[in-house]
């Protein structure tokens, strides 16, 4: 790994370390609470509550290492949740007692995975710009979910769902150990196989990519599937535990996950990116969020202060890449 | 002859294909159900458009320069209830105009980041997207803003007024679209915005001022939501913080149904006008075909996708994409 490399990586990290130590201070200063904020269980708690935009963010990553950008995936996140709790009510799903909840969550994946194949081969087929395949399927989707249910909200309350999503395996809850893992199958994928190698190729030079023999199109399809099927995931950990969705959940979410995926270095021209890296930049949001709130600050301050952050990282991002490129010149 | 009368028709459809799904669509409409071409329903759909039309006409100089612009929706419900809250404490002679003036300021911010600064406007306009929207909270302590005496103001003119039977929004909408569609039609500065959009490089070194020609865009973006927000405002005269949520991609859908390529360089003013009222009147329609409400949603999808699909494959000649 180069040094510049190494800068890139470590940035959202330090940042991190930035963000723990001025809220620990900031809050032993105006002492609004008397709890740390480096509090193990609020910690652990944060990564909990990292995992829906996570795991998201993290399918994000490689859709945008592709040069893609995927809209849609608030609307799937919704769609796939008023499946998996609306399948509970199905006739036949009532008679095979706990044996219902594997099958419901394979009804919600699949859901994801069907979504996510429509934009993969529309984007593939019709070669139309995959920001505008998305922004028309983000509307198409989200139809589909208030044609499903109306503007009600759709709920089942499982308790044995219940209980698997608050089991804490190791000390971390079931939904933290979803981001991780996920985090981990992707960084695999995206360093250790063929796929994730042409991905980056694909997003560097798509040119050089098709003559170096490389298939753009299935490759677009794999990580459209794969980011539907995520955005899915999310819902499944979310709702299994919360047990009710309205049809409006989940907008807005693909904003979320862009501006995590960005923070954490990802490049919206393709060819870069890291899954470490955006695991990063979650953990980097929400802690903003919890430590706005620890030291007293207006939970509304928070959008405002992100919002912010990402043009300043994008401005120092610029910045120091062209330094880095008027060295190279002398 | 066949061949060159399809190849005409081809030509035609490429050329004005969202005209002519239009007027397809209105025929088959108006045969379902009489009432739709009736004088108040047209109307009334127009003028619940306006509010979404105003903001695609600003938005349509920005992606024709080459930029988008995510943070309208956010902006146009800063404007709101800035307006809303200025109207009792300045009366609404001076909240008018300061409303405006702080929405241009918020768009001259964008601008120069965007312009002079050369960052992405997609994340520039995604982070300002957010920044504003905890503006908009922090003016309002994250409570609705109403207007306190709602019979007494002559503030509601702008969005419940008639001038000689024409509903005010409508009006508004009419008269900035003409006004927007000569500027870009008629004046140099509109010539540059089409240069700056379709190659930078070749601009910039042909002597075109770049970086303040997109300045400039996203300022004219900034003042038609802020008279979107004049509009919202006065028609409700109480707001939500949240009032124009995910308005910035229904608009972006609107000026790409118009036919505005995301690559700038193209598009017109016009065009958007048509495929506001496209949206419009497709929602509209499936309404009174008996259709549900949110059906609307799923037919805009096939219609931007088969939209754009036919516009690129009229150009490149082929209707499947060349991706292996």
């Amino acid at each position: 790994m180069t040094k510049e490399n190494l800068i890139k990586q470590g940035a959202i990290w330090a940042f991190i370390a930035v963000e723990l130590i001025f809220f620990t201070v900031m809050g032993d200063i105006l002492s609004v609470t008397s709890k740390s904020f480096m509090d193990f269980e609020n910690m652990l708690l944060l990564l909990k509550q990292s995992a829906p935009i996570g795991i998201i963010a993290l399918g994000m990553t490689i859709i945008m290492v592709n040069g893609n950008i995927d809209l849609s995936v608030g609307a799937t996140f919704a769609l796939s949740a008023v499946v998996l709790l609306d399948s509970f009510s199905w006739p036949f799903m009532a008679a095979i007692g706990d044996w219902a909840i594997p099958l419901a969550w394979f009804f919600a994946l699949a859901t994801g995975l069907i979504l996510g194949a429509i934009n993969g081969l529309i984007v593939w087929k019709t070669g139309v710009d995959a920001f505008i395949v998305t922004l028309g399927s983000m509307l198409g989707y989200r139809g589909l979910v208030f044609m499903y249910n109306g503007e009600q909200p759709t709920s089942h309350l499982n308790w044995t769902l219940v209980d698997f999503a608050e089991l804490q395996f190791l000390g971390l809850h079931t939904a933290t150990w979803f981001l991780l893992l996920t985090a981990l199958g992707l960084w695999l994928l995206m360093t250790r196989t063929v796929h994730g190698r042409n991905a980056y190729a694909i997003g560097n030079n798509r040119e050089a990519a098709v003559n170096a023999g490389i298939r753009v199109g299935p490759h677009f399809l794999i990580n459209f599937m794969l980011i539907g099927f995520l955005a899915a995931l999310s819902a499944v950990v979310f709702y299994s535990e919360s047990g009710s969705v309205n049809p409006n959940d989940g907008t807005l979410y693909e904003l979320w996950a862009i501006t995590a995926v960005v923070l954490g270095g990802t490049k919206l021209t393709g060819g870069y990116g890291s899954i470490v890296s955006t695991l990063g930049g979650v953990i980097a949001i929400q802690l903003l969020r919890k430590g706005l709130g620890h030291i007293g600050a207006d939970t509304e301050t928070v959008n405002l202060v992100i919002g912010l952050i990402l043009i300043t990282v994008l401005f120092l991002d610029r910045q120091l890449n062209r330094q880095g490129k008027e060295e190279l010149k002398t | 002859m066949s061949a060159m009368t399809r190849q005409g028709v081809a030509k035609l459809l490429a050329r004005q294909g969202i005209l002519v799904a239009f007027v397809l669509f209105m025929v088959v409409f108006a045969i379902a159900n009489q009432r739709f071409l009736a004088i108040d329903n047209i109307s009334g759909v127009i003028r619940s458009s306006a509010i979404l039309g105003v903001m695609a006409l600003g938005v349509t100089f920005v992606v024709i320069g080459g930029n988008l612009d995510l943070s309208v929706g956010s902006m146009m419900s800063f404007s709101t209830i800035v307006v809303l809250d200025l109207h009792d404490k300045l009366g609404p002679t001076l909240a008018i105009p300061a409303m405006f003036g702080l929405t241009l300021l918020l768009g001259a911010f964008i601008g120069v980041l965007v312009g002079y600064l050369k960052l992405n406007s997609l994340i520039v306009t995604l982070g300002m997207l957010s920044a504003i929207h905890g503006l908009t909270l922090t003016w309002s302590g994250g409570k609705n803003m109403d207007i306190a005496d709602k019979e007494a103001t002559w503030f509601s003119v702008f969005g419940q007024g008639d001038i000689v039977g024409i509903p005010v929004p409508i009006l508004i909408f009419a008269l900035l679209a003409g006004a927007l569609s000569l500027v870009l039609g008629r004046t140099p500065f509109g010539r540059k915005v089409y240069a700056v959009g379709g190659n930078g490089v070749a601009a910039t070194f042909s002597g075109v001022p770049r970086a303040r020609v997109v300045f400039f865009t996203y300022l004219i973006s900034a003042f038609c939501v802020a008279t979107a927000g004049l509009i919202q405002a006065s028609r409700s005269l109480g707001s939500q913080n949240t009032v124009g949520q995910g308005m910035e991609l229904e608009v972006l859908a609107a000026v790409i149904l118009g036919g505005a390529s995301l690559l700038g360089g193209s598009g017109t003013v016009f065009k958007t006008v048509i495929g506001v009222l496209i949206l419009g009147f497709i929602q509209n329609g499936l309404l009174l075909v008996g259709l549900e409400f949110y059906a609307q949603y799923i037919v805009t999808w096939i219609i931007i996708i088969l939209a754009v699909w036919l516009d690129i494959a009229a150009k490149r000649g082929r209707l499947w994409s060349s991706i292996a």
